[in-house]
């Protein structure tokens, strides 16, 4: 089981109470929006690509510590990539989140390794990943995604009562 | 059965915590606090050894063949349905129908009862308290059958506004449907007079009672409902079973909701002619050990007794309510006057799912979300809470763990 306070305490003391990159951009030659329906939660990504470089990310919303966090973390870790790069740590930041990354090999996840944890929490996971995808889509001008959509990995219903 | 029998109140919580195997689990080496009560309840040896000599000794289908395990399984699943009866006073126990659970004995009435006596233009009356399973079948039926929903407002503490419930009825008026207890905020609605006043203007009522029935003692009579509901694993049975009681006038008068087997008295191409009370709605095998188990859960609930079983939730809620309200940054969400054991907070600051992981880090289980109940969100203007729901297995020192995680969460996030 994850030491979720752990967790908390390290990206909490930082990303949650003081979000990096946080507002929109305007203009934004890319922009999206993200959806979680089981807690509500919602943020926005918007970015400039200039040629195929991110040169400015920004991201806002109402979320989770562990959302916004994740969101935080991202813009900062994106910023400066060019789209592909940008992609393919979306695709690991993914699969380590969902369990499918082995964190004992080397891996390009750095501070981000810290959602490592969520794997075990499964309801949590959406709440990492959110903007991820968030930023997939506004790469791919889909305006809007849910994490209840068929390409979540942890797609399951939601709870009753 | 060898249910204890609790003689001395108050109970005798450690004696009545070592009939339930999971309330002794670690989770995050902590010791497990099981404050989700209201979503689910844990079963007990009791139950537990029920199924097994069931599935070891009495196991076959029933209604069916002429063979001792069958007769056997029949005559289990009948004394289980008696059992049901008793819990809640029905006259009769060709009024007690198994369901798989409060939804879907909301859904045949729907069926049953909707599709058969509600119109276009007919109104359906509902509360802002109702769990989704006793909204989203009746707009199914409003789309169908052109039939619209009118809903009864709550006040800031979240109980029912009665004037504005007298106010919905009018010559259109064909269907009551009310909520016990709140799964949201814990609100006891008064069903009873609700009842009457539906009554008197020719209107039937059903009752969601999933969060009643484990709480407190349910007269079917007394209330004179015309429909109830519950779920045998919130009153510390096994999913899959639960039970809609229906006057038998009703039963009888209303079409059936599946078709198949057993629901029948004669089957030919031509004509079916359809099975007595409760038979007409239990087509098909049901789940007889499940409903057998629901039986053995009644009795250990009356070994213990649902009046003392109340009593000591009560205490329960006024006490964890005392130490929250003493707690700066904390809300409590449903303060009605009437309340069942059920705590919904919020954190300034904080969001649910983050006083979820954090408690759970702690060993407190709660729930965080918006309880199948969007309008009462809606109605408070926040997406979800945190809900701390107590059963008669939990203490007061599981309280005092709440408190505590509650103080770990403000102190993470200060």
């Amino acid at each position: 089981m994850a030491d979720m306070k752990a967790l908390y305490q390290e990206v909490i003391m930082d990303h949650n109470k003081k979000p990096r990159n946080f507002g929109k951009l305007s203009p934004a030659t890319h922009h999206a929006e993200g959806h979680n329906p089981l807690c509500g939660d919602h943020i926005s990504v918007s970015l400039n690509l200039e040629g195929d470089k991110v040169e400015a990310i920004a991201f806002e919303g109402e979320a989770c510590a562990v959302c916004k966090s994740s969101a935080s973390m991202m813009t900062v870790a994106v910023k400066g990539k060019t789209r592909l790069e940008a992609e393919a740590l979306t695709q690991d930041f993914l699969a380590m989140a969902t369990g499918k990354m082995d964190m004992n090999e080397p891996n390009n996840m750095g501070r981000l390794a810290v959602f490592a944890g969520v794997r075990d929490l499964p309801t949590r996971v959406k709440c990492a990943i959110l903007p991820w995808h968030t930023l997939h889509a506004a790469f791919s001008s889909v305006t809007e995604v849910s994490t209840e959509a068929e390409a979540d990995p942890m797609h399951a219903p939601m709870g009753s009562d | 059965m060898n249910a204890p029998t609790f003689k001395s109140s108050p109970l005798d919580i450690e004696r009545i915590r070592a009939d339930f195997p999971i309330l002794k689990l670690k989770v995050n080496d902590k010791p497990l606090v099981y404050l989700d009560n209201a979503a689910s309840s844990q079963m007990p040896q009791q139950v537990i050894e029920r199924i097994q000599r069931y599935q070891t000794t009495q196991h076959a289908n029933i209604h069916r063949a002429v063979h001792y395990l069958s007769e056997t399984a029949t005559h289990e699943y009948e004394i289980a349905r008696r059992t049901l009866q008793k819990f809640i006073n029905a006259k009769e126990d060709r009024e007690i129908i198994f369901t798989s659970g409060t939804t879907e004995a909301i859904n045949l009435v729907m069926h049953g009862y909707g599709r058969k006596f509600i119109k276009a233009g007919d109104e359906i009356i509902l509360t802002t308290l109702e769990h989704h399973s006793n909204i989203v079948p009746w707009q199914m039926l409003c789309e169908e059958t052109g039939a619209k929903i009118r809903v009864v407002p709550i006040n800031d503490a979240g109980e029912l506004i009665l004037e504005e419930y007298e106010a919905l009825f009018n010559e259109r008026t064909k269907f009551v449907g009310v909520v016990h207890i709140s799964n949201a905020l814990g609100t006891i609605n008064p069903v009873k007079q609700m009842i009457a006043f539906a009554h008197a203007r020719g209107v039937p009522v059903l009752v969601d009672g999933a969060q009643a029935a484990p709480h407190l003692k349910v007269d079917v009579q007394d209330l004179d409902c015309d429909f109830y509901a519950y779920s045998g694993h919130k009153l510390c049975g096994p999913t899959g079973i639960g039970m809609l009681y229906g006057k038998a006038r009703h039963l009888e008068a209303m079409q059936p909701y599946k078709g198949g087997g057993d629901m029948i008295l004669s089957v030919t191409f031509e004509k079916t002619t359809y099975n007595t009370i409760p038979f007409k709605f239990e087509a098909g095998t049901p789940p007889i050990m499940a409903a057998i188990a629901l039986g053995a859960a009644i009795d250990y609930l009356n070994s213990i007794g649902m009046d003392r079983i109340a009593a000591h939730e009560q205490a329960l809620l006024e006490y964890a309510t005392a130490q929250i309200n003493d707690m700066p940054g904390v809300r409590i969400i449903g303060t009605a006057k009437h309340k069942a054991s059920v705590i919904s907070f919020a954190i300034d600051g904080v969001h649910p799912h983050d006083i979820g992981s954090l408690l759970n880090q702690e060993g407190v289980a709660v729930r965080t979300g918006h309880h199948c109940a969007q309008p009462v969100m809606q109605r408070y203007r926040v997406p979800a809470t945190s809900r701390a729901s107590f059963a008669f297995y939990n203490t007061m020192a599981e309280v005092d763990a709440l408190i505590a995680g509650i103080r770990t969460v403000q102190q993470v996030f200060a």
